[in-house]
């Protein structure tokens, strides 16, 4: 059984290689000269959930993608629950002390109940997305799949937790594109949204509404559709600025910090600016492992967690760097492979999801630590300290090994 | 079966999906690389500047010697404390808990915040000069406060103290002002600077190179390591500055001067210019300066009406009186207006009807008919009434600026201020109106007063051309070579002849006959000038010379409110006579310095 789950080494040795390199990335996070002890022992805790997290991808590779199709509905409407309960009883944690984030009985934190939601979403929006014949060609067609993600997203957005809230979005629309929905339609779907960040300038958003316009003529939705996508636009550009004032004081913050950095270096601006140091000062090898001066001497916020990939930038340098950012190319193309390769459109699109949900991680996490995307505290995978985080993607290396080995061993057609 | 899940369909999306990631990816390492590679210096800079504190290592200042090896201004072992500091919050809250431990006035705390502001990478200086007690204190409670830096710093000390401030200055911490400045470039806050006299002057031979300890610091500004991070720079020691100074002199003339005369003298030789001492009264401790100085002895000294910190041998400017005659008598023996022994056609009476107005002499009794010879040791002032109109006033002017009245003496020491004398007769005409002045000025001028004001070192400085072959040395305390020019051009015999015509001063029946010396023949003249602040007081004058056949010293002494100048000749008395007879052999000072 083991063998034939193994069957996809390469994919099993890119998720190994990334971990261990993360767990000796958080190993070297603790070494500071003024020793924090919870960071410190933080890699001790990371190998025993490494342990965790392996055992549970072996026993999610078990388990056949028709029962993980057939669970799909239970196990999302059992995580809505958890994260309804996570809201109503969560607590924070750490640098996001005042999110609600975790799950929490009797003071014990059992674990982020959002990390293990980006693969229920995964599951449900594959089987939703699997049960059409066709992909979606109108907005309306797309309710179901926005409804799937929806639900969870507003309960993830009220704890707040933005960063998780964007990866859903990046799950929701890399799913669309890979159940065949053409990039119109996309891109269209995606307006209001896009309206809503372009509206802080109005020629911008003037251009991005010609557009808009153009798109629309020439798509040809539904005459409503068209109409309500125009509405649409011109409410969330105009509306923005109202919800703007609604953002938490750290939010609006973070967001201004991401445009200007150097606003304010000693508050916000400042963690963006020491991680860019970090990184910068790495050069071509790095200051050595473990040796990272940024690192040790606390110039670097949550450096084993949220900017953990600028130690690997410090320490290891930007060959560490290609080393890293190579392995998770690596994994991403393996995934598109195994979705490539996959025996059903629902196999197919979970193998993708998961990927994507990777994929975005990585973008954000790592675009942050170089000021190329806002701080929004999401981790990166395989790297970042924190057991549900581990597990999360443990499991979805189990069930990418699972949707594998039933694939073919070259893309063919579906058995429906 | 769904069109959109078409094995050729999945094909193409697969392949646009895996260009995209790969694009994605390599934007991303070229980020890095941009970062990484091409910006690697400047953020390795920056990445250096959080973790590397400059603890400065003061380099000791160099020694100040007198001509024989006396220790005028040397180092102590001292200690500074100071603290590294994150932020301007962190470091008041530091210095707040460290007010627990010793006592900071909210003054002190002000300061140390605004050391911290101007060079935040350096450690703010809290205390400059803290007493052994204060730092074993501190390191028993270094954990408690983990930007402390103690800093072992040699401080200033001048074993002599307020009796060589006069000349030597002070030290002190570079102010913000002075950083601003190119003379100072290079220098950093928190440095001690030369701020007067000799330290100021030879500022750049005697602050040596500071060196630098780089500490590590974590983000919060707490000391991580506190040697090793980077090689230290070691501080370079200056060289010593040996100086023209008599010491035993200058103690003996600070004596002399005591609490309550107050003044200024100065000794020189008259061949090399040497500044053999120099004192002004009353003066200041400059050791109390070191490590800043007292507010309320800073106070005191500037509130003092006796001015401790007005040098009244470089700064003062005084009307030389009667001591000015010597000049009238060089410029009219030089345009051969008057011989030595020549008589004036007014004999004396007590005094001199000039047009409508009537010029007194100080001797209301009158001199008689006496030749320049006698005039000058009795310091008639109708003579040289006289004597002045014969050389006129345009001849007069043109001497007095030519014999260097109007001018610095060029002494090594920044406190010199220029004497003050008219340029031309052009200058009267500009103060007055063409027709505002007559010619009775050349008659004040001639005999000291009027628009002439001289510091006591350019009285000395003429004198030395009296006292040599007409050639004026310029005054130099650091030994160096000196340029000796020409001033008056007279025969070695009338030379001679006024010297010993100065002589005669001290001799029976001159202004001072009482301060002559026994076994040695002093030469020199009294001047009693006006004060313009309180008339009943007039400044008391002498400079004088010996011996007069050959004079070795020249002193100029000068008594505010002294009176009479007699009362100055009994002092320069006593400093010449010092100087020749307790010192068996001074200590041969070349021309070329040494």
């Amino acid at each position: 059984m083991i063998g034939r789950t193994l069957a996809d080494r390469p994919l099993a040795a890119l998720a190994v290689l990334l971990t261990v390199f993360g767990i000796a990335i958080v190993y070297s996070a603790g070494q500071t000269d003024v020793v924090v002890p919870v960071v410190a022992r933080a890699w001790q805790r990371q190998l025993g959930w490494f342990v965790v997290a392996a055992l549970s991808a072996l026993l999610a590779s078990r388990a056949s993608v028709r029962v993980l199709e057939w669970s799909a509905w239970p196990v999302y409407l059992g995580g809505v629950a958890l994260l309804t309960l996570t809201l109503a009883f969560g607590s924070g944690a750490g640098t996001a002390a005042s999110q609600k984030g975790w799950l929490t009985i009797g003071g014990i934190r059992l674990g982020q109940p959002s990390e293990l939601a980006k693969i229920f979403v995964v599951l449900m929006l594959a089987r939703v997305l699997a049960a059409r014949r066709e992909a979606p060609t109108s907005l309306l067609d797309l309710w179901r799949p926005a409804a799937v993600v929806f639900v969870p997203w507003t309960l993830i957005m009220l704890q707040p937790d933005l960063g998780t809230g964007i990866v859903f979005i990046g799950i929701f629309f890399c799913m669309l594109f890979w159940s065949g929905v053409k990039w119109p339609l996309l891109v269209l779907a995606a307006s209001p949204g896009i309206s809503l960040v372009l509206a802080f300038s109005t020629g911008a958003w003037g251009i991005w509404f010609v557009m808009l316009v153009a798109l629309v003529i020439w798509y040809r939705p539904y005459l409503w559709e068209g109409i309500a996508l125009v509405v649409a636009n011109v409410v969330s550009g105009v509306i923005a600025p109202i919800l703007w004032d609604r953002l938490q004081p750290y939010q609006q913050r973070r967001l201004l910090v991401f445009l200007d950095p150097q606003s304010d270096p000693r508050a916000s601006g400042y963690h963006v600016i020491q991680s860019q140091v970090a990184i910068g000062s790495g050069g071509w090898f790095g200051k050595g492992y473990l040796d990272g001066s940024q690192k040790r001497l606390a110039f670097l916020p949550a450096q084993h967690t949220d900017f953990i990939f600028s130690v690997v930038g410090e320490e290891l340098g930007f060959l560490g760097v290609s080393v890293a950012l190579g392995l998770f190319l690596g994994l991403f193309l393996r995934t598109v492979r195994v979705a490539q390769r996959a025996n059903d459109q629902f196999s197919s699109l979970v193998a993708f999801g998961l990927g994507a949900s990777w994929f975005v991680h990585v973008i954000v996490n790592v675009g942050m630590t170089l000021n190329l995307m806002p701080i929004t505290g999401i981790p990166l995978p395989f790297f970042s300290y924190g057991g549900s985080f581990l597990l999360s993607c443990w499991l979805a290396v189990g069930i990418l090994l699972r949707v594998s080995s039933e694939g073919r061993g070259r893309a063919g057609t579906f058995a429906m | 079966m769904s069109t959109s899940f078409h094995p050729n369909e999945v094909q193409r999306r697969g392949r646009i999906a895996s260009v995209l990631v790969l694009l994605t990816i390599v934007t991303l390492g070229s980020a890095f690389f941009r970062t990484q590679v091409l910006r690697h210096r400047q953020y390795t800079l920056e990445s250096e500047q959080n973790r590397l504190r400059e603890v400065p290592l003061p380099a000791p200042r160099g020694i100040i010697y007198d001509r024989t090896g006396q220790i005028i201004a040397e180092n102590l072992p001292g200690y500074t404390v100071s603290l590294l500091a994150p932020g301007t919050d962190s470091l008041r809250a530091a210095l707040r808990r460290l007010s627990g431990t010793i006592a900071l006035t909210p003054a002190q705390i002000d300061l140390a915040v605004r050391r911290f502001r101007r060079a935040p990478n350096r450690p703010a200086v809290i205390l400059a000069d803290a007493s052994f007690d204060v730092v074993s204190v501190l390191e028993e409670h270094r954990i408690e406060f983990p930007g402390l830096i103690i800093q072992a710093s040699p401080k200033r000390y001048y074993p002599d103290g307020a009796a060589v401030a006069s000349f030597v200055g002070y030290t002190g911490e570079i102010t913000e002002a002075e950083l601003g400045r190119d003379a100072f470039r290079g220098y950093k806050a928190g440095q001690q600077v030369g701020k007067g006299g000799l330290e100021k002057q030879y500022e750049g031979q005697l602050r040596g190179r500071e060196g630098t300890r780089f500490v590590e610091v974590d983000a919060r500004g707490r000391v991580v390591r506190e040697a090793g991070a980077r090689a230290d720079v070691p501080p370079e020691r200056a060289a010593v500055l040996r100086t023209n100074i008599d010491l035993d002199l200058q103690r003996y003339i600070v004596e002399l001067f005591g609490d309550s005369l107050q003044g200024g003298a100065v000794a020189l030789d008259p061949k090399s210019g040497a500044v053999l001492a120099l004192h002004s009264a009353p003066t200041y401790d400059p050791n109390r300066f070191t490590g800043g100085i007292p507010a309320d002895y800073w106070k005191s000294l500037n509130t003092d009406p006796r001015r401790p910190l007005y040098n009244k041998v470089l700064q003062g400017r005084y009307e030389p009186g009667s001591t000015w005659k010597l000049a009238t008598a060089a410029l009219a023996l030089e345009r051969k207006v008057a011989d030595l022994d020549d008589h004036m056609p007014t004999s004396c009476t007590g005094g001199y009807q000039f047009g409508n107005r009537y010029f007194r002499c100080w001797e209301k009794k009158g001199h008689g008919s006496i030749s320049m010879r006698q005039a000058i040791a009795v310091s008639c002032d109708v003579y040289f009434y006289q004597l002045g109109l014969k050389i006129g006033i345009e001849r007069l002017i043109a001497g007095g600026v030519s014999l260097k009245f109007l001018d610095r003496t060029g002494i090594d020491l920044p406190e010199e201020s220029p004497s003050q004398f008219p340029y031309a007769v052009e200058y009267f005409n500009k103060r007055y109106g063409p027709r505002g002045w007559s010619n009775a000025v050349v008659l004040n001028l001639s005999i000291g007063q009027g628009e002439n004001a001289q510091t006591v070192m350019n009285m000395a400085r003429f004198y030395t051309a009296l006292a040599t072959d007409g050639r004026e040395a310029t005054p130099n305390v650091v030994q160096r070579t000196v340029k000796r020019d020409s001033i008056m051009n007279l025969s070695s015999e009338q030379l001679t002849a006024l010297r010993d015509a100065m002589a005669g001063v001290v001799q029976a029946g001159g202004t001072a006959a009482s301060a002559a010396i026994v076994g040695v023949r002093l030469a020199g003249k009294t001047g009693t000038a006006q004060n313009p602040q309180d008339p009943k007081r007039d400044h008391a004058w002498f400079v004088g010379m010996a011996p007069a056949e050959d004079p070795k010293v020249v002193v100029a002494v000068m008594l505010e409110f002294g009176g009479h100048g007699t009362r100055a000749a009994r002092i320069a008395s006593k400093i010449i006579e010092r100087y020749l007879k307790v010192k068996a052999a001074p200590v041969p000072v070349t021309e070329a310095g040494l």
